[in-house]
C-alpha cells in the first residue's frame, strides 16, 4: 500500500478547508466552568446538609428526650472529637484500622477479579457458581463471624476472612456484569481490527466493562468497610487498638461523647473513600462521553 | 471456503475477490431463509465496487462472507489480501483517544511504539484529522468519527476495504465531503473497495461498477459499469442520469415482490 496519502493540488486544499470548516461547526467543544466554581458548587450543598443535621441533633438534645450523659449534643461531641484527634492512641487506632481495610480490600480485589473473570469467561463455571456469588453478596457479613472466630480465633485473620468474604462477591459480580454488558458492536469491531483471544479481553472486553466494574469496586468497598467495623467490635485483639474497639470501649466506659465522636470519624472515612470511587466513576464517564457536558 | 492462495489457473493476479456460485442460507429445513442464491462476482484489485439493492438482498451477508466472518452454505469465496470492515456506526472505542484507536490495530499486530504513533498521525492527516488525535471519540462529530474509523481500518495495512453503509447515518453535506475524502484515500492507496449502500446516487458518485442485487433470495440482477470521469459530483447530470437508470431497474425488481404474500 502506498504510504504517500497526501497528494497536492487545489482540489485537495479546498476539500481540506471544507472538511475543517464543517468539523469546526459540528464538533462538540464543551466549555468547562472554572475549577473554583466547580468545587464550590459541589461543596456548599454538603455544608448546608451538615449544618441542618447538626441543628436537628441539637434540637433533639434540647428537647430533653434523653439525659445529656446518654445523648450529648454537638456542643459536647465536637470538643470531644477535637480532643480525640490530639491523642496518639487515636491515630494508632486509625492506622491499624486503615491498614486492615486496605489489606483486606486489596485481597478481595484480587480474589474477586480473578473469580469474576473466570466466571464471565467459562460457561460451566457460570452455571455452577454464578448464582452462589450473588447469594454471598446478599449475606450479611456479620453472620460469618461465629465461623471466622471458630476457625481463626480472636485474630486479625478472622477479621480479614470476613472482610474478604464481604467485598469479593460484589467485585466479582461487578466484573461479570461488566463483561456481560459489553456492546456486541465493540466486540465485532475488536475482532475486525485483529483482536482475538486474550488480546480481545485485554484491549476490548475488559476496558469496555470498566464502568460497571468500578461500580462493583465501590460497592465492594462499602461491604468491606462495614465488615471491618463489625469485626473490630467483635474481635478485639490485645494491644492492637482500632477504631472499632475504641468505639466498644467508649460504650463500656459510658463515654458517650467520645463514642459519638468516633462514629463521626467512621462516617467521614467512609465518605472520603466513597468520594474517591465517585471521582473515578465520573472521570471514566466524562472520558467516554456518557455525561452531558452542560450538567 | 478457501481463504488461502488459490491455484493460479482459476484466478488471475489482478483479482482481489472472487465469489463462485455462493449461496448462503440461514436456519434449517422449511424455515431456512436463502439470503444469497448462487452469486458469482469478481472484483479486480484496486476496483471500487458498490453493491446496491433493496432490503433483504444480502448486501451485508456478502460483506460478512468476504470478510471471513461467515461461511457460505454452498460455493467458494476467494479473497486475496487483508480485509477490513467498516460499519454504519464508527464503533470507535470510547476508552481510547482517537490516536490510540487508530494505533490499536497496529498494536495488536505487534508493531513498535514509535512506528505506531508515527503511522497513526500520518493516517489521521490523510483523513483530515491531523491534530485531533488527542481527543476522545465522543468529542467528534459523526463525520469525524467515520473518518477516524476509516483511518483505523487503513491502519491494518488493508488491501480490501469492505464498507457496510458507512455514511448512512450522516447528513447530506457531511456525506458529500466524505465521498471526496474516500475517493482521495482510494486513489492514493490503491485499495480495493466493496461498498454496500441503498443510496443509488452515492453508488454512481463513487464506484467503478454498480452491482444490483435482487432481494430474497439475493442474486446479481444487473451490473452497471460507471465510466463517468473523476472527480465527480453527486449532483452532476451524468451521475444523476446513471442513478435514475439504476433506480428504474431497482424498482422493477422491487415490483416483482408485490404479488407475493407477506413473509412471516
Amino acid at each position: 500500500m502506498a504510504t504517500d496519502l497526501q497528494k497536492g493540488g487545489i482540489a485537495d486544499t479546498k476539500l481540506a478547508e471544507e472538511i475543517a470548516g464543517l468539523d469546526a461547526l459540528e464538533a462538540h467543544l464543551g466549555t468547562h466552568p472554572s475549577r473554583a466554581r466547580q468545587i464550590w458548587s459541589a461543596v456548599w450543598p454538603k455544608l448546608a446538609a451538615i449544618a441542618i443535621a447538626l441543628f436537628i441533633w441539637q434540637a433533639v438534645v434540647w428537647s430533653g428526650w434523653k439525659d445529656d450523659y446518654v445523648l450529648p449534643g454537638p456542643d459536647k461531641v465536637l470538643p470531644a472529637l477535637v480532643d480525640l484527634l490530639g491523642t496518639g492512641k487515636f491515630w494508632t487506632a486509625v492506622s491499624i484500622t486503615m491498614r486492615r481495610a486496605v489489606t483486606g480490600y486489596a485481597l478481595a480485589l484480587v480474589i474477586g477479579s480473578v473469580i469474576g473473570l473466570a466466571v464471565a469467561r467459562v460457561r460451566l463455571l457460570r452455571s455452577a457458581v454464578g448464582s452462589l456469588i450473588t447469594g454471598l453478596q446478599t449475606m450479611p457479613s456479620i453472620a460469618w463471624f461465629p465461623l471466622a472466630i471458630l476457625l481463626f480465633g480472636l485474630t486479625e485473620r478472622a477479621i480479614m476472612f470476613v472482610v474478604i468474604l464481604g467485598a469479593a462477591p460484589s467485585i466479582a459480580n461487578g466484573l461479570i456484569a461488566g463483561v456481560d454488558h459489553v456492546p456486541p458492536l465493540m466486540v465485532r469491531a475488536g475482532r475486525m481490527i485483529g483482536a482475538k483471544g486474550i488480546g480481545l479481553y485485554r484491549h476490548v472486553i475488559l476496558p469496555a466493562s470498566l464502568p460497571t466494574y468500578v461500580a462493583g469496586l465501590k460497592q465492594g468497598w462499602a461491604f468491606a468497610w462495614r465488615s471491618l467495623m463489625a469485626g473490630e467490635l467483635l474481635v478485639i485483639v490485645a494491644n492492637r487498638p482500632s477504631i472499632g474497639d475504641q468505639l466498644q470501649f467508649a460504650r463500656e466506659f459510658s463515654r458517650s461523647a467520645q463514642m459519638l465522636a468516633l462514629m463521626i470519624v467512621i462516617l467521614v472515612i467512609g465518605i472520603v473513600v466513597d468520594t474517591i470511587f465517585g471521582r473515578a466513576d465520573v472521570t471514566i464517564r466524562r472520558r467516554w462521553g456518557l455525561i452531558d457536558p452542560s450538567t | 471456503m478457501t481463504l488461502t492462495a488459490p491455484p493460479l489457473s482459476t484466478l488471475s493476479t489482478t483479482t482481489a475477490i472472487s465469489l463462485r456460485g455462493v449461496s448462503k442460507a440461514f436456519g434449517h429445513g422449511g424455515n431456512a431463509v436463502v439470503a444469497l442464491d448462487s452469486i458469482s462476482l469478481d472484483v479486480a484489485r484496486g476496483e471500487f465496487v458498490c453493491l446496491v439493492g433493496a432490503s433483504g438482498c444480502g448486501k451485508s451477508t456478502s460483506l460478512n462472507l468476504i470478510a471471513g466472518l461467515d461461511r457460505p452454505t454452498v460455493g467458494e469465496v476467494t479473497v486475496q489480501g487483508r480485509t477490513a470492515l467498516m460499519f454504519q456506526e464508527a464503533a470507535l472505542f470510547p476508552w481510547l483517544t482517537v490516536r490510540d484507536n487508530v494505533a490499536l490495530p497496529m498494536r495488536l499486530a505487534g508493531k513498535g511504539k514509535a512506528e505506531r504513533s508515527r503511522r497513526a498521525e500520518e493516517l489521521l492527516e490523510s483523513v483530515h484529522l491531523g491534530g485531533q488525535g488527542g481527543r476522545r471519540p465522543h468529542e467528534l462529530s459523526g463525520g469525524m468519527r467515520q473518518r477516524a474509523a476509516l483511518a483505523r481500518a487503513l491502519a491494518q495495512d488493508v488491501e480490501i476495504l469492505l464498507m457496510d453503509e458507512p455514511f448512512g447515518a450522516l447528513d447530506a453535506m457531511t456525506r458529500d465531503l466524505l465521498h471526496d475524502e474516500l475517493e482521495q484515500v482510494w486513489s492514493s492507496t490503491g485499495v480495493t473497495i466493496v461498498f454496500v449502500t441503498h443510496n443509488v446516487r452515492e453508488a454512481a458518485r463513487l464506484s467503478d461498477r454498480i452491482v444490483l442485487l435482487t432481494s430474497l433470495p439475493g442474486k446479481v440482477a444487473d451490473e452497471f459499469p460507471v465510466t463517468i470521469e473523476r472527480p465527480r459530483r453527486i449532483d452532476s447530470p451524468e451521475v444523476m442520469g446513471l442513478a435514475a437508470a439504476v433506480t428504474d431497474r431497482l424498482r422493477a425488481e422491487v415490483r416483482r415482490h408485490s404479488d407475493e404474500p407477506h413473509g412471516d
